[in-house]
């Protein structure tokens, strides 16, 4: 009798080990391990068996049927194992292929520019303002203590659309009609499209943008405009940024200061891009002048301010070396999808 | 402004290299913007003097000269046809190197040998625009005699470096050496010399010959003349020369380059007349006539008019005073009486003077920024001193002046404490003081205040806040600590319509659309190209009068133009797909006549062309956008009227029954319009209107806890059946528990009659409170389509 199951397990034991596929193992099973299975024909016997042996024997035949059980479990698992390797070497694909592209849209690189100057200058307090393309020569200019013989009022650099009505040619308008409506304290940058009589050409455009600031309050000095501008500088071009303030002059501001900032494509060793110079010209700005604030209602005597433009297309222009002003305006899809 | 460094030194002592006076110079607020060096590269020239000219054998174009140059006598052939024996001039020996790299070696020449080159003042590197005209085409003669063999650049002062300045608008003193050389002082800290005048005068009275009178004294502030007789015309010494074009300014004779230095020097622009050709003996000074005629000495006649100031004698026009004198009283080789001027002249009617006739000169644009008038009669005795000196004449005594109104010095005080606030600085009463003084202003210290005295020639002080500046620039901006902006509180950010603007814009990113930037002025004929009618709005523009040309006259009415034209680009350089929008403003005029300021209102142009692109593709995306933005309340009206549109193929987007745009295929005549062989989908969506529905804030929804039953179904319709039409009735019948409707699938074909098309629903039904049961759907399922073939005359299909 024990050598009948030994015989038995031997047998399932090579014929599990043959079995190709589940079936065949289940097949298996049900030969040895089912009701109508060997095993049980083997059982039947049993009752032939003494006592002192039946014990012995059903000890055994557990035993074997345990084994049974185990091998046909760790082939199954193998077996399964294998059949999933097969069927995902069959779904191999060739993964050098093209993927399957999303399109999605960018930004125009302008408003890119501008909303990254925009977060800078939130970063640091200011608020976002805006104002209308159409002005008046009040706002444009007479507000900001342009001379009357300004030669930026001339024909030749504003466009009119009548004696008093023009196209902005600055954003400053729109600080003159934020102190006008807002007390003091006044922390804003305007934003915007620009137009100046200017023919279109490699460097030249008629419509261009400027982002401008206003800080005014008790106390402001130029030394927080230098601050100021050291932040904004180092947040865009890099903290190795060195800054520079010259002297200049504008109607606007009094003290009066250009801003440069050193060669970001030579770290100021001076390259063709900054002309030798080292330095780029990047902005223009001043202590808000005690005219300007008068004209708007805020006493010069209480509190000080100053102010800062800058013009986003050329600084987008250096960021990515693009050559053409115009190409700014064209909207090639190919041009576009680069940035 | 052109400032040569030895000139420049002159007034002022300069003891660091060019490079490092620059950039002081620029940070004290004259911006550098170029340092040229005139010698640069050149070696080897050395004074020679022509010893002989003598034909060369095998060449008629040429000559064979022998140069001394003192220890040597060089053979050269040359070219040069103005040269004479006896000329000293600059001889290139071999080995030499001349301006733009160029090498001279010896050689033969057409079988002579040549041992050097004479030079041209171009070969030396002076700009031919600069040359004068007797030297333009030839070889550089020298004025005089200098010692033989040394080298050029020790023998006449050549050698040197020119400073471009760029001189700010309020800053008109700086247009002269002088008044560099004064910030130079100031900057360095070092003192300034002015020259020193000495007259000598003859006994003969200038008052004798010349009476002034000015009648336009608006025009003329000051008029100071002065009388030189026995004068000799050559051309200028060789070192006023060199001077004379490092600063940009073409020598022309010794009496005109006399003024053209002194103008440099001084800034005073001055003029030299041929006194025996005016007539009479008083110089008036007048308004022009209108309409008259004169030629001025650039051989120009030009027409002027009643507002501009005129020197006249008692028969003619001499000169278009501050601008340009007249060919006709023109100093020539013959002058032997000069009258010369040195007045003063309103800067805004120079200013218009010159734009009119289009004729702006050293002298008009000097004017035309502000002359101090108490430099006339400082900077007329300097001309008259150097004509003394370089023995062009003899001055007559005194000077004929009409000053009627003296500009006076004016005082005024500033409050040293409220300077150190608006700077940051901590300066003392005492450093402010020295920097004034150090730019030639008066300054006393006065208990808290300073007392200044503001000087004629700086018409840009009138207030503290100039003074501001004054002190801190020559303090130095570099050496004010950079601080940050304490004070109250303020919250930074954007404005909701700037977060919808940013929204809408992300939103159309994310589908595919490129933004695209484009000209807020379009052409007039923008609007027919869309095939907008005559009583169009849109036809009423706001025009600018002088655009740069018809294409950019008008403010745009719509984007659409502007996005045709970029899909028109895109397409023509085979750009095959296309997906673009535009955020911008467009331009509606307030009234006729355009005084007040239009409305400017954000308007959102949506365009697409390329392969997948139809009507539903682009409503597609305008859905989405609204649901991003979070606008429901939205439906769509059958536009077959929109003429920029494809009849068939246009919906308007409504709004809380308002039109707020527009959507469709584009007309198959604006497409050709547009050159445009593809079907393109546009939308034009007013963004005002979006912006006020714009839900930023968004609430949660708790997610459904009941499961949802759905029922589908399909009917038959009419083909010319709006599908709307269905829909409202499945909105209407629904209920509290209908959550949602999709159609999705619309069916033409083998088991649905012509002109017929079968339309398939899916509705799915939930209740917030409960689980629904079949009956509950049933009934309202049914009444839904029970109604739809009821009212729509459609039937189910199975």
């Amino acid at each position: 009798m024990e050598g009948k199951l030994r015989e038995l397990q031997q047998k399932a034991s090579e014929e599990i080990q043959r079995a190709l596929s589940t079936e065949e193992l289940e097949k298996a099973r049900v030969k040895y391990l089912g009701k109508k299975g060997e095993l049980t024909e083997v059982l039947r016997g049993m009752g032939s068996l003494s006592a002192e042996e039946r014990p012995l024997v059903g000890k055994i035949a557990n035993e074997v049927r345990e084994t049974i059980e185990d091998l046909l479990s760790k082939a199954k698992d193998q077996l399964k194992e294998k059949e999933l390797q097969q069927k995902l070497e069959k779904e191999a694909i060739d993964v050098t292929m093209p993927g399957k592209a999303v399109k999605i849209g960018k930004k125009h690189p302008i408003t890119q520019g501008m909303d990254e100057l925009k977060n800078i200058f939130i970063g640091m307090g200011f608020k976002v303002v805006e104002g209308p393309e159409v002005d008046t020569a009040y706002y444009n200019f007479d507000a900001l203590n342009a001379p009357k013989n300004h030669p930026s009022r001339d024909i030749s650099d504003t466009f009119y659309i009548t004696e008093d009505l023009l196209l902005r040619t600055q954003t400053s308008p729109v600080q003159v009609r934020t102190m006008e409506k807002m007390k003091p304290p006044i922390r804003i940058i305007s934003p915007g499209r620009c137009f100046r009589n200017d023919t279109p050409d490699a460097t030249h455009s008629p419509m261009f943008h400027q982002l401008e600031g206003l800080v005014v309050d008790k106390g402001i000095t130029l030394g927080d405009l230098k601050g100021t501008l050291e932040v904004f500088v180092k947040h865009f071009f890099g903290s190795q940024t060195k800054v520079k303030f010259r002297p200049h002059n504008f109607p606007f501001t009094e003290p009066s200061a250009e801003v440069d900032a050193s060669c970001f494509k030579c770290a100021g060793e001076g390259c063709s891009f900054c002309k030798g110079s080292g330095w780029i010209e990047l902005l223009g700005c001043g202590m808000v002048h005690p005219n300007v604030l008068r004209n708007c209602g805020i006493d010069p005597e209480i509190y000080s301010g100053f102010a800062f433009g800058m013009g986003i297309d050329r600084l987008i222009m250096n960021k990515y070396e693009i050559d053409d002003i115009r190409l700014l305006f064209e909207n090639d899809m190919r041009f576009l999808n680069q940035f | 402004m052109l400032v040569p460094v030895r000139w420049l030194k002159d007034y002022v002592n300069i003891d660091i290299d060019t490079k490092e006076f620059a950039d002081k110079m620029t940070m004290s607020g004259s911006k550098v913007e170029t340092i040229e060096k005139m010698g640069e590269g050149i070696e080897g020239v050395v004074v020679g003097r022509i010893e002989s000219i003598n034909p060369h054998p095998n060449a008629d174009k040429l000559v064979i000269c022998k140069i001394n140059i003192g220890q040597q006598l060089l053979q050269v052939v040359t070219g040069a046809t103005n040269i004479k024996e006896g000329d000293y001039i600059p001889v290139a020996v071999d080995g030499a190197k001349l301006a733009g790299g160029l090498k001279i070696k010896k050689g033969k020449l057409r079988g002579e040998a040549s041992e050097g080159m004479l030079c041209s003042q171009e070969e030396m590197g002076i700009s031919k625009n600069l040359i004068p005209e007797a030297l333009k085409d030839g070889i550089w003669i020298l004025d005089k005699e200098y010692p033989l063999g040394v080298n050029i650049m020790e023998a006449i002062p050549f050698e040197d470096e020119i400073i471009e300045f760029e001189i700010t608008s309020n800053r008109p003193d700086c247009l002269s050496m002088l008044g560099m050389a004064r910030e130079a002082a100031a900057t360095l800290g070092t003192k300034l010399k002015y020259p020193e005048i000495q007259l000598k005068e003859g006994k003969e009275k200038a008052a004798e010959k010349i009476k002034v009178k000015i009648e336009d004294v608006e025009g003329c502030q000051r008029y100071v003349a002065k009388v030189i007789k026995n004068v000799k015309i050559q051309q200028s010494p060789q070192w006023m020369q060199q001077r004379l074009m490092k600063a940009g300014v073409r020598p022309i004779n010794n009496v005109v380059d006399v003024t053209n230095y002194v103008m440099l020097e001084y800034g005073q622009p001055l003029h030299a007349f041929d006194l025996e050709k005016i007539a009479g003996d008083t110089i008036i000074i007048r308004k022009a006539k209108d309409q008259e005629e004169f030629k001025t000495l650039d051989g120009v006649n030009r027409i002027l008019n009643a507002d501009m100031t005129m020197i006249t004698d008692s028969e003619r026009s001499l000169a278009i005073g501050g601008v340009m004198g007249g060919e006709d009283s023109e100093i020539t080789e013959t002058t032997q009486w000069i009258l010369l001027e040195s007045a003063n002249f309103n800067n805004d009617l120079i200013r218009s003077t010159s734009k009119r006739l289009n004729l702006r000169t050293e002298a008009s644009s000097r004017f035309e920024k502000g002359v101090d008038p108490n430099l006339a009669d400082i900077a007329a005795d300097r001309v008259c001193q150097l004509i003394t000196d370089l023995e062009i004449g003899e001055v007559l005594e005194g000077m004929v002046e009409v000053y009627p109104t003296k500009k006076e010095i004016i005082q005024t005080s500033i409050r040293p404490n409220r300077i150190n606030q608006l700077l940051g600085t901590d300066l003392s009463i005492k450093a402010m003081v020295e920097i004034l003084k150090a730019l030639e202003i008066e300054a006393v210290e006065e208990g808290e205040e300073i007392k200044v005295n503001i000087p004629t020639f700086r018409n840009d002080l009138q207030m503290e806040a100039d003074f501001v500046e004054e002190i801190g620039r020559i303090y130095g901006f570099d050496k004010i600590v950079p601080t940050m902006a304490r004070g109250n509180i303020v919250v930074g950010g954007k404005t909701n319509g700037q977060l919808m603007e940013e929204l809408a814009k992300s939103q159309l990113n994310s589908m595919g659309f490129n933004e695209v930037l484009s000209y807020s002025f379009v052409s007039p004929k923008s609007v027919e190209k869309i095939l907008l009618p005559a009583d169009s709005i849109k036809r009423n523009f706001v025009r600018l009068i002088n655009p740069l040309g018809d294409e950019t006259s008008v403010m745009r009415t719509s984007l659409l133009p502007n996005m045709l034209d970029i899909l028109s680009r895109n397409f023509n350089r085979k750009n095959e797909e296309v997906r673009a929008f535009e955020l911008g403003r467009i331009f509606i005029p307030k009234s006729e006549e355009s005084k007040e300021l239009p409305y400017e209102i954000p308007n959102l142009v949506l365009g697409v062309y390329g392969e997948g692109e139809d009507f539903y593709t682009l409503k597609g995306v305008i859905e989405t956008l609204l649901d991003g933005m979070g606008i429901k309340d939205y439906s769509y009206e059958v536009e077959k009227h929109h003429p920029t549109y494809h009849p068939g193929r246009c919906a308007n987007l409504m709004i809380h029954d308002r039109v707020a745009g527009v959507l469709g295929e584009l007309h198959p005549s604006v497409l050709e319009n547009y050159d445009i062989h593809k079907k393109c989908y546009c939308a034009e969506l007013d963004f005002s209107i979006l912006m006020a529905l714009t839900r930023l804030d968004k609430l949660y929804q708790p997610l459904p806890k009941y499961p949802a039953i759905t029922r589908d179904f399909a009917i038959v319709v009419k083909e010319d059946l709006y599908v709307r039409e269905i829909e409202k009735i499945i909105s209407d019948k629904g209920g509290k528990i209908l959550e949602s409707f999709k159609l999705f699938d619309v069916y033409r074909g083998n088991q649905v009659p012509a002109g017929c098309k079968s339309v398939a629903y899916t509705l799915t039904y939930r209740h917030k409170e409960r689980t629904l049961t079949d009956e509950d759907v049933n009934k309202v399922h049914e009444t839904i389509v029970d109604t739809i073939t009821q009212q729509l005359g459609g039937t189910l299909r199975d």
